[in-house]
């Protein structure tokens, strides 16, 4: 069953052996070391487990390994890039937008995918973008607050 | 990409060392808990070498000064994204006149940790904070002592600034050089001199958490992202329902699995190990497949519930009671009664419960997000006959739990899987059906009020009759709690506690009131349930102040007017003035399309005050609304972060939406039915209402715990506001569209 597999996450990458039927979230937990990516429900329905394929957000719970082999894969790891914070990283740290942070991983991947495609989106245009994850403790109004923040600064979408 | 495994100093000791206590002892508190890195003016925190809690009363017990440079903060209470870390610290900050970035803390760990029950009640500020602090004043007392002998002078001379002593004469000495490695070995007294609120730099500002930074960093953070050399990943196949029994399992086709390590079944306790986690998932599958389960229907079922809790009276607890209450209120000018009930509500944490254990040589350690790691292992301890000092638990970030979710039941079970592979630190997480069936839910309650008024609109006499199971089943040293105790060859028992406090939480109004009365039935439902956010207080708070409202209706009154005319106390009048003037109440903008909303409670009777507002718009032609705005102000004394607060008051008053809106947990005869999102839906991005939070700051009062401070008034302010728009009184939880009679719009 099992088969060599490359993927490309984080701009790194890497070949392993793995069942490609394997869910690209263990792989990444397993494999990658990632924290960011979460087992939320393996259904598709909360958005932990979001990462960006080739800018988009995705989740991963159930989508195949193999599947993503050609495609650009970046986790909340990623986003900081030359020493710096993504915009998004940087806001949700500034407005103080976390309880308990389980929700955080998908909520700042929706939120770099909404902002790399529409980097001055309206309030209901966050709020679409974060919809498919969901928060149980309730830190959404900080969440939008943060993603206005982000999309002010000079290059929200980086 | 950064390395996210253990670092390899950690590493190292972890393999090596044989110490018991000193298991993971690197691991956690340096590679793990502690990642804020070092900057131009601090360096990277050393940690402190772990000394295992002798007794609350020591100084040491709370506050240490071992790591040079560092005030290291011991608290038994555990970070539930609550922010009491750095509430914590800025307390101890402030007596010892230490900036807040050269302090951490450690939570929860009964290898070092004082024995603080369980972080529960919003109780850690109260307690925790207090004892934090008069360790703090304690210590700084001791160590302005010692310079003060080294420089002959008197304590009194002498001031601090960041860690540093300083004498008028100019001498200088830091914590750290004068203590050159001895502990802070005092007791605390409780009559060190506390700092007066005014002189507070740290107490009182809106100081950032290091954890949140972590987190959208992705760095390893919760109990989720522990990884240790040789951890295994385990399952649990729960039977389908509360009472199924596993008739025949034949485990050859799972063991034969990719991976499968181990296949174990006791009684009808099942669980799979893997190598990999996925491939635990796909084993847990596969025995899924294979389980054959005799079933025991449930019941009462839900559209029998409510009538079967008010007709099994049982034992009546007399809580207070006020003889001819009845005939007062038959004889009122204006008497009304009615019936209000809330359907079961779950935590539904977004992360499955997950923990960590291992069995070394008779030796437990078990990583677990429990809310009270001393009393968990006391339950393990009776779970597996053993002395409860061979038994390590140590608390690490879950996430979000608003109460008893499944974090103990994972702790009690990963522990059982983990003593058939000693040696082995093995991995359980649930799956997202198993939180959602198995968690222990706040239960169903039923209420009958009756009030009688005169033609003034006094009210002269309130009477509640409530019924409601239990609200705390949490570890209490009998094994029975772990659910899955019950379901082992040699089963362990299960027995409810006698807390019924917890039903009646806030059921006595405060409101100026001749008579007052409240009986309770304890009644033993058909679910599992245990401690939810504010326990009983949120539903009894639903009702009565959705019942209030209907009273302040037939009187004609304004709801806030008529509120103020009857609260004596002026904390409580004071959250509702600064309710209308912020809100601009008596300018509101009524239309046949909207509807304002107002509630209060005195959380507890006994700690924060908060008032609130819903404001909703109605669509006729979808017949259905929408909650456009909550506003909410709150009194929880003194003030130690600002945001924090605010933080939580917000996030509450979400949660409380989504419960009181949409929730309830459904069931048949075979089992539950709200196994996940679909089936259970909570509220999300696009139907979150605008929140906004005001505080009242009493740095002369002490402060109160304020995370359940919300729930109940924004569920009564949400139907009132509904009533207010439509003119339908919603006495049943949830608040769902169709209950209202859109016919008569
Ligand atoms: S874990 Fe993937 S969407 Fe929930
Ligand atoms: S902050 Fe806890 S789930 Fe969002």
């Amino acid at each position: 069953m099992s088969q060599s597999i490359t993927l490309r996450v984080n701009s790194q990458r890497r070949t392993f052996s793995a069942d490609p039927e394997e869910p690209l979230l263990y792989i990444l937990r397993e494999e990658f070391g990632i924290n960011g990516a979460k087992y939320g429900c393996g259904l598709h329905q909360c958005g932990a487990c979001m990462v960006l394929a080739d800018s988009k957000a995705e989740p991963t719970c159930l989508r195949p390994c193999g599947s993503f082999e050609e495609i650009e894969i970046t986790t909340l790891e990623g986003l900081a890039k030359d020493g710096g914070l993504h915009p998004v990283q940087q806001a949700f740290i500034d407005v103080q937008a976390a309880q308990c942070g389980y929700c955080l991983n998908g909520m700042i991947i929706s939120a770099a995918a909404l902002l790399e495609s529409n980097p001055h989106p309206s309030e209901s245009e966050i709020r679409a973008a974060l919809n498919p994850v969901i928060c149980r403790c309730g830190t959404h109004s900080r969440f939008v607050k943060a993603v206005k923040l982000a999309s002010e600064k000079p290059n929200p979408g980086l | 990409m950064k390395k996210h495994q253990p670092s390899d100093t950690g590493r190292r000791s972890f393999l090596k060392t044989t110490g018991h206590l000193m298991i993971g002892f690197n691991l956690l508190p340096l590679a793990f808990c502690q990642t804020k890195g070092a900057t131009n003016e601090i360096p990277a925190y050393p940690g402190i070498p772990l000394r295992p809690h002798v007794d609350g009363k020591l100084v040491d017990s709370w506050i240490r000064l071992d790591a040079e440079g560092f005030l290291t903060v011991l608290s038994g209470k555990q970070e539930l994204g609550q922010g009491i870390k750095i509430a914590l610290i800025q307390i101890a900050a402030e007596e010892l006149d230490i900036s807040p970035d050269r302090c951490r803390i450690i939570n929860s760990d009964t290898g070092q940790t004082a024995n603080e029950g369980f972080t529960a009640g919003s109780n850690s500020v109260e307690g925790s904070g207090k004892a934090i602090r008069n360790a703090a004043a304690e210590a700084r007392r001791y160590l302005l002592a010692m310079a003060a002998e080294k420089w002959s002078t008197s304590p009194d001379s002498l001031s601090v600034t960041n860690g540093t002593i300083k004498s008028p004469k100019g001498d200088e000495i830091s914590y750290w050089k004068l203590l050159e490695g001895k502990h802070l070995e005092g007791t605390v007294t409780g009559t060190a001199p506390t700092k007066a609120p005014r002189d507070y730099r740290y107490v009182g500002q809106s100081l950032q958490r290091d954890d949140i930074r972590k987190m959208a960093l992705g760095e390893p953070h919760f109990v989720h992202d522990l990884r240790m050399p040789g951890m295994l990943h385990a399952r649990v196949l729960h039977p389908p329902s509360y009472h199924a029994k596993l008739e025949s399992l034949a485990p050859t086709a799972v063991e034969s699995m990719p991976g499968v390590v181990k296949v174990i079944r006791d009684g009808s306790f099942l669980a799979v190990v893997a190598e990999r986690e996925y491939q635990a998932v796909k084993a847990r599958e596969m025995l899924k497949s294979l389980a054959v389960w005799s079933e025991v229907p449930l019941r009462p079922l839900p559209r029998e519930l409510a009538e079967s809790m008010t007709t099994s009276l049982g034992k009546v607890e007399e809580v207070q009671m006020s003889p001819g209450i009845a005939e007062t209120i038959k004889s009122s000018t204006i008497s009304l009664q009615a019936e209000y009930f809330r359907p079961y509500h779950m935590h539904a944490s977004m992360g499955p419960s997950c923990a960590i254990a291992l069995w070394e040589e008779e030796l437990l350690s078990v990583w677990t997000a429990t809310q009270g790691v001393y009393p968990i292992r006391a339950t393990l301890a009776d779970l597996f006959s053993l002395d409860e000092e061979k038994i390590r638990c140590i608390g690490v970030p879950g996430s979000g739990c608003y109460g008893q979710n499944g974090a103990d039941d994972v702790s009690g079970e990963a522990a059982l899987i983990a003593k058939k592979l000693p040696g082995r630190p093995i991995r359980l997480q649930w799956m997202r059906e198993s939180e959602h069936q198995w968690e222990p839910y706040g239960t169903a309650m039923a209420f009958r009020l009756a009030a009688g008024m005169d033609a003034e609109g006094k009210i002269l006499a309130w009477d509640t009759t409530l019924w409601s199971d239990s609200h705390s089943t949490r570890p209490n040293g009998r094994a029975g709690s772990f659910v899955s105790a019950r379901h082992l060859d040699t089963p362990f028992e299960f027995r409810k506690g006698g807390f019924s406090a917890g039903s009646y939480r806030n059921g006595i109004p405060e409101y100026s009131i001749p008579a007052k009365q409240l009986q309770l039935y304890n009644f033993a439902g058909p679910l599992r349930t245990s401690s939810l956010r504010g326990l009983g207080a949120y539903a009894n708070t639903f009702a009565m102040e959705s019942f209030l409202d209907e009273l302040i209706h037939r009187a004609g009154k304004d709801p806030i007017e008529f509120r103020l005319e009857n609260l004596e106390d002026p904390r409580a009048r004071a959250v509702l003035e600064k309710l209308a003037e912020k809100a601009d109440w008596k300018s509101r903008q009524k239309t046949a399309l909207n509807g304002f909303g107002i509630a209060y409670s005195r959380y507890k009777n006994s700690t924060s005050y908060f008032a609130a507002l819903a404001e909703v718009d109605i669509d006729k032609a979808n017949q259905t609304y929408r909650l456009k705005k909550l506003t909410g102000v709150i009194d929880s004394g003194l003030v130690i972060n600002p945001d924090g607060l605010r933080n939580q008051c917000e996030g509450g008053m979400i949660q409380s939406a989504s419960w009181s809106m949409l929730e309830e947990v459904r069931y048949d005869g075979n089992g539950i039915i709200s196994e996940n999102w679909s089936s259970y839906p909570i509220l999300r991005m696009m139907d979150v209402p605008e929140v906004e939070v005001h505080l009242i700051d009493r740095p002369d009062t002490p402060p109160m715990g304020a995370g359940e401070a919300a729930m109940g008034p924004v569920a009564a302010a949400i139907a009132n506001a509904i009533f207010d728009a439509t003119g339908s009184r919603i006495r049943d939880l949830p608040l769902k569209a169709e209950k209202i009679a859109w016919n008569t719009l």
